[in-house]
Parts: structure tokens; sequence; C-alpha cells
């Protein structure tokens, strides 16, 4: 414990910077709706460790931060969605009671534990229409958010996400959803992350049983292919800043690069 | 189960303690007990035939993949006691398991399997190897042996399509456990006798899912012919056999409109010729 007297106030203060410190130096991740379901994607150079992984038939969850920590929240709600749709039924695992569990432990974590966490979850869940998507997001604190359509968290989640904004429309097709998201997460005259280091999955709502599916590299170029081709014959006039025009901004890019936490092949 | 004040600050509860591996049931077995399936005391007195039993499973190897079918119909005792019962269950993309035995028992066994597949899957994030899986069912089948004892035997059928050789594979099983890897073809309940009979004769190396539908479709025909607690097709109510097939592309279960072509099929023949097709003598 800390030596002498610390203030509450200050103790969630110091452990709140602690944790944003730590998410700040990984890589975004960005979550949203598009026509047939949710799209996760995330710059991750590992294949072996994933920021994106299925939960249940309709659930998938999202990561950043340090790898151990949102692993065994991943694990933990693997088990919670497994063992919730053995005792009653498939039908009744949603994202709303895995949010739930999340929180409460994310929020006990941060007060009883010297440390927090150092991570931010996003739990999303694919309707059987749009409507009935549902993307929360879950803070270090345990705070959970009910977001609309779309998410994005990790370094520089506030750039990332209001570029998201600005581009993001309802009912997108698949290829324009994963041009915008990887626009999103590039800084605006910055490089995108080759094909290779994506990791992209979906919920698709119209696929039986499991709905969660990660798209291999050839899929995700023959999308952006097709992305480009259908926004090249509008001569370019489709919002999207040509590479090298755009004003560099000040300090690190956004996709960060040099993040050291994040990917958790390293110590 | 351990209240909140024995775990460690920051546990909600035991969901976020690594059990070491990968398995559901291992999981739920520490987690809520009583929530798996024959861990109650074992019954005072058997239940024999008080019970609905499932009948009988047929699978074959087919070019590419495997298939299996069920016929649709539950006895206790004498009773008929449903007609239209499903015994063949999707267990994960690439596989498949049919139940003959005390319905009840071997329905949330399916469930608990399934389950117990897509938890290692999650977890590791590969698929476990078609010999895993088949081990992971015997291990299930033996827990469930001091209820056997007393009536309430399972005894399932075991087919996936494995990767390794492009091929289909089937395990079969007995009280006990198992697993016991079946070429070709293999059947299991109460009419397996008479259909095993049927499946020799019309067996054919290679041939494409379709014929080996086919080949199903009799063979359960066959079964229900000669023995009382299996169902042949109910022409009268549209109830037909469940068939799922399973090759590279995945676990399919064949719509009723398509098993009733093969049954239309089967039960044209049998017009003419009530034994079925003929096997060439030499």
């Amino acid at each position: 414990m800390p030596f002498g007297y610390a203030s509450p106030e200050q103790i969630m203060r110091d452990k709140a910077d602690y944790a944003r410190k730590g998410i700040a130096r990984g890589r975004s991740v960005v979550v949203l709706q598009y026509e047939h379901g949710i799209l996760f994607v995330a710059p991750n150079p590992s294949r072996a460790l994933h920021k994106i992984s299925e939960i249940y038939d309709r659930i998938g969850f999202a990561a950043v931060g340090r790898y151990n920590e949102f692993e065994a929240l991943r694990l933990g709600g693997i088990r919670y969605a497994d063992v919730n749709g053995y005792t009653y039924d498939r039908s009744d695992v949603t994202a709303r009671g895995l949010a739930n569990l999340y929180a409460q432990s994310l929020g006990q974590i941060f007060t009883e534990s010297i440390k927090s966490m150092e991570v931010e979850v996003v739990v999303a869940e694919v309707g059987d229409t749009p409507d009935g998507d549902a993307i929360y997001r879950l803070t270090f604190d345990g705070s959970v958010f009910d977001e609309h359509g779309l998410a994005a968290m990790g370094g520089q989640a506030e750039a990332v996400s209001t570029r998201l904004k600005e581009r993001y429309r309802d009912g997108m097709g698949l290829a324009e959803a994963l041009e915008t998201a990887l626009a999103a997460l590039t800084e605006p005259g910055g490089e995108r992350p080759p094909v290779g280091q994506l990791e992209v999955a979906v919920l698709d709502r119209n696929r039986p049983h499991r709905k969660f599916l990660r798209l291999p590299a050839p899929r995700l170029e023959r999308l952006l292919a097709e992305a480009a081709a259908k926004s090249d014959p509008a001569a370019g006039a489709t919002g999207q800043p040509a590479p090298g025009t755009g004003a560099q901004a000040p300090g690190d890019p956004a996709t960060g690069p040099e993040g050291d936490i994040d990917t958790g092949s390293g110590a | 189960m351990a209240s909140h004040r024995d775990l460690p600050a920051g546990m909600v509860n035991h969901l976020f303690t690594n059990t070491g591996n990968s398995s559901f049931t291992e999981f739920v077995g520490s987690y809520a007990p009583e929530l798996l399936p024959g861990r109650n005391d074992t019954l005072a007195t058997p239940v024999g035939d008080r019970i609905p039993h499932a009948t009988t499973i047929v699978a074959a190897t087919c070019a590419g993949g495997v298939v299996m079918a069920g016929d649709r119909r539950a006895t206790s005792g004498n009773i008929i006691s449903q007609r239209d019962i499903e015994k063949v269950f999707r267990t994960d993309d690439y596989s498949c398991m049919g139940i003959a035995g005390a319905a009840s028992t071997g329905i949330e066994m399916a469930r608990l399997y399934r389950v117990e597949l897509e938890h290692y899957e999650k977890m590791e994030g590969r698929t476990l190897s078609v010999a895993g899986k088949a081990n992971r069912l015997a291990t299930m089948i033996r827990g469930n042996l001091a209820m056997a004892m007393q009536g309430l035997v399972v005894v399932p059928l075991f087919a996936a399509y494995d990767p390794e050789i492009d091929g289909g594979r089937i395990f079969g099983y007995d009280v006990g456990g198992g697993p016991y890897e079946q070429y070709q073809h293999h059947a299991i309940g109460s009419g397996s006798i008479f259909a095993r009979g049927a499946l020799k004769k019309l067996y054919r190396e290679g041939a494409s899912p379709e014929d080996t539908v086919l080949t199903l479709i009799q063979a359960l025909y066959d079964a229900a012919d000669d023995d009382s607690a299996t169902g042949g097709p109910d022409v009268t109510r549209q109830i037909w056999p469940v068939v799922a097939v399973i090759t590279a592309d995945g676990f399919r279960r064949l719509s009723d409109e398509e098993v009733a072509q093969y049954v239309r099929t089967t039960v044209d023949g049998r017009m003419n010729n009530p034994d079925g097709p003929v096997a060439p003598l030499r």
C-alpha cells in the first residue's frame, strides 16, 4: 500500500492516469455496424495473439491494452457465455449480460487493486435486424458506454473516432465499411497498415448458427479493391484526402506503430 | 461454489480463474457441478422401458465426406412416445452425432458435447482434431456408466469430416466409452442389425453423397421393416428421416423437401419390390 496518506481522489486519479497511459500506447481498434452486421478492424502484426475474438453465437469481442489482461477477460467471457447458454438456451446469452459481468469485474479491480487493468473492451452483438445490433464499450474503470453504430478505442481513440464519425453512414456495404474503418485508423497523409497486418472479423447476421467469421487477407484485398473501384469513378470526390496532401499532425501517428505493449508478443 | 470472500481481489467469481485446460465439462464440473448430467446419485431402481428410447442411426462414408441418417421414432416399451423426435445433431461445422438409447440423456449429452467442442475452439483458437473430438465423447459416455447400468443407456454414433484425409470418419461407442473407429459404414440402436445387413449389400465405396443418402434411406427402411421400435417414413404425416451430410463445405442438414425426394424413390421402388434393391450375386 502507498506510504502515508493519500486522498481517495488522488489515488483514483493516479490509477486512471496510469491505465490511460498504458492503453494509449497501443494501436486503435475500430468496431462499426455495416449492412449485414458488425465489422471489427484491428491493426495487429501478430497472427497468434488475437485482439478480436468470438464469444458466442451472436457475440464478438475486441480489446486494446495489455494482452494478458484482456485475454483473461476474453476467456472469462467465453466461460460465462457457454455456462449460461448451456444452463438456459443459446438465445439467452446476450451482450448486455456479458458487458455487465465485465463492468463488475473491471470496476472491482479498479477500486480494490493497486493497479487497474490497462484495457478497453468492446462487446458487440448482432441481431436479426440492424435495430437489434448492440455495441458496448467498456473502459478500465468499469464504465459501460452503449455506442450507436460505431466505436473506436486504444491509442489516439478520439482522433480515430472523429475521423470515423465523419465518414460513417448507416447501412454501408462490407467493402465500404472496411474502407471507412481503415481511413479512420490512418492519420491523414499517413500510410495504411498492410493487409497482412490487419485483423478483421465480422458478425454476419445472415450466417447460420455462429455469426462470427474472420476475414483472411485475400478476402480483405478483394474487398478493398472493390471499394477502390467504386470510389474511383467518382473522380476522387469521395471526401478522402489524397495521400501527402493532408496536414501532418504533430506528434505520433494515430496508428502508433511504436506501441510496445500492444502486441503481447514481446516482454 | 466458494463465497466471494475466498476469491483474490477483483475477482467477481470463478469465471476468471484459469482451470488449467480448455474443457467446458471440466470447468462446469468445478464451477456448477449440478449442471452436468450423470453426477446425481444413482437411481434407486432401474427405469427400464418406462422412459422414451431413441432407436436407429446409420452412417456411411461417401466421396469426400460422410452421411448420417436417423429415423424419427422414440418408444417407451410398446408405446410410441414420439413420432418426430430428432436424433442426429450438429456438433460443430464438421461433425455430427446421432444418439440411440435413453432419449433424454442422449439429447442432453449432445447439447453438452456441442458446447464442449465450441468452447475448446474459442478458448484455443483452433479446432480439435477428429481423434480428439472422438476421445472427448468417449469420456462423456464413460461418465454416464452408473446411469447406464440403471437403464439410462446412451450410445452415440459420431461422424466427422477429417481435413487430413479429405474424407469422412465414423466412430462407434459402447456404454463403457470407446471410441471404436468404423470404416465405410456403421449403425446403432435397436434396428441396427437389420440396417447393417442392408448397408453391407448397398454400400458402394467412393459413391457420391447423393447415392450414399439413398443407401442410408434404404437401410433405415429395412430397419423399420423388421424392428418395431424403428419408424419408417411417415407418408401421411410427412415425417421423414433426419439426414446430415458433412463434406469439406461443412455440415448440412438436408431439408424436408430434399429428403422427401429420396424417400419417394425408395417407397416407389418398394411398391414393386417390397424387399428393396437386389445386390448382384456375383
